[in-house]
């Protein structure tokens, strides 16, 4: 069954005609060409495909493009404010070292974000593990991811993101 | 993932026509579930019938003395609503214990109920703190909703619209979860409520279960000294490569006790 679909990707109107059963995943990278979200372990686990969907973190690979009919997607790509200017999560992970292969890391990222929102910025060490259980870096670098996202809520505060 | 067709009615009343107008038509509430076995092809629905457009569906109101919660309210919501929080902690505690942050931005109450998963989290609130699954055709008693092994009450093309749980005077849940998945290795939910003392297990069975022992020591004394010496037969639990069915009836115990604590705190 081929359905048209139209959503809002980084700010920028999208839509295109998909299969029912393609996953929002396959549609950003394979439609939209937007490969900075990644396709990890494509069962849910990894955290590799995670996305905003309306401002909420999603594995993107067990979300349906027409599941996101309508809605506001952020991804990877949509974070920094200007090319030479990066959002203060991705400077934190930079600052960090908190990538090593950097296959998780945009998962990561945007996994983190929506953390720190939901914690209103208020984050500690054991929060933000326990938080991370939905991303895994096979690299095992959790520890300077997790520093990190520590270093980076007061600075999204601040940054008013 | 085989191919289907796609629907994403706005009512409970279009959804129930779709599902009864096409034999091998799925509902759908948040996915976490379905999506996956569709990848696997575990299910071949012809049609898929998405709930996520059903507003009426979504929301947790208080009335009386009961908490009532609809199908297609997410689990970050039930985690985090202030009604919930306010009302029934250990309700909220096991909804933001589910999976991970992203499943539950995503997964659905509706959804875990009447799938059943022999270790999903809910069907153990729901028994223990007696609640009632309301349908567009009728209600259930919590105790005769869970049949078995994904087997629920539901007949075909009959939607979990709201489930409604009574206030606790006293309850907590505590899981071991299975560390990579974190689905419930043993969960037990345990409640004192208007209706009396239960325990319900999930986990540990092909199906949420009671532990009547254990609810009629509670019920003299509510401590977990009083239960610590009820052993739970292993006879019938699951045994797989996490662990024994022994283990497991193990996990009972140590799980119904530390439940019993975390309510009395």
């Amino acid at each position: 069954m081929t359905i048209s679909v139209a959503m809002t990707v980084n700010g920028k109107a999208v839509s295109g005609k998909v299969e029912a059963r393609t996953l929002l995943v396959q549609f950003l990278r394979e439609h939209l060409g937007m490969t900075g979200t990644h396709v990890g372990c494509d069962t849910s686990q990894c955290g590799a495909c995670v996305v905003h969907v309306d401002g909420k973190s999603v594995k993107s690979c067990t979300i349906l493009a027409v599941q996101a009919e309508g809605s506001k997607v952020t991804t990877i790509e949509g974070l920094a404010a200007s090319p030479d200017k990066l959002h203060p999560m991705q400077e934190a992970f930079r600052e960090n070292h908190a990538l090593q292969c950097g296959f998780c890391t945009p998962g990561m990222v945007m996994s983190a974000i929506d953390m720190v929102k939901r914690h209103n910025y208020q984050l500690d060490e054991a929060t933000v593990r326990r938080e991370l259980e939905g991303n895994l870096c096979r690299c095992t670098g959790y520890h300077n991811i997790v520093k990190a996202i520590l270093a980076a809520a007061p600075a999204m505060k601040s940054a008013g993101v | 993932m085989y191919d289907f067709s796609y629907h994403r009615p706005k009512s409970v009343a279009d959804a129930v026509g779709l599902l009864k107008s096409k034999p091998e038509a799925r509902a759908m509430s948040g996915g976490m579930t379905l999506i996956p076995t569709l990848k696997q092809r575990l299910a071949r629905p012809s049609d898929v019938v998405d709930l996520g457009g059903v507003k009426e569906l979504a929301g947790i109101k208080v009335e009386g003395n009961n908490v009532v919660i609809g199908g297609m309210t997410r689990h970050a919501d039930v985690a985090s609503s202030a009604e919930v929080k306010a009302s029934i902690p250990a309700l909220a505690y096991l909804a933001g214990h589910i999976g991970d942050p992203q499943v539950r931005n995503r997964g659905t109450m509706g959804g875990s109920v009447a799938n059943n998963d022999p270790a999903a989290d809910y069907p153990g609130a729901v028994v223990a703190l007696n609640a009632t699954v309301t349908t567009n055709t009728g209600k259930h008693a919590a105790d005769s909703f869970f049949k078995g092994l994904f087997e629920t009450a539901l007949a075909d093309g009959e939607l979990i619209t709201s489930i409604s749980f009574p206030k606790a005077e006293k309850a907590a849940y505590m899981k071991f979860p299975n560390p990579a998945s974190r689905y419930a290795m043993v969960g037990v939910f345990v409640a004192k409520t208007a209706s009396g003392v239960r325990v319900a297990v999930t986990g540990a069975g092909a199906c949420v279960f009671r532990v009547k022992a254990m609810e009629d020591a509670l019920a003299k004394n509510f401590t977990s000294a009083a239960i610590k010496d009820i052993k739970i037969p292993a006879d019938g639990l699951n045994s797989d490569i996490h662990g024994s069915a022994e283990y497991r009836a193990h996990l009972v115990g140590v799980m119904a006790r530390r439940a019993v604590d975390a309510a009395n705190k």
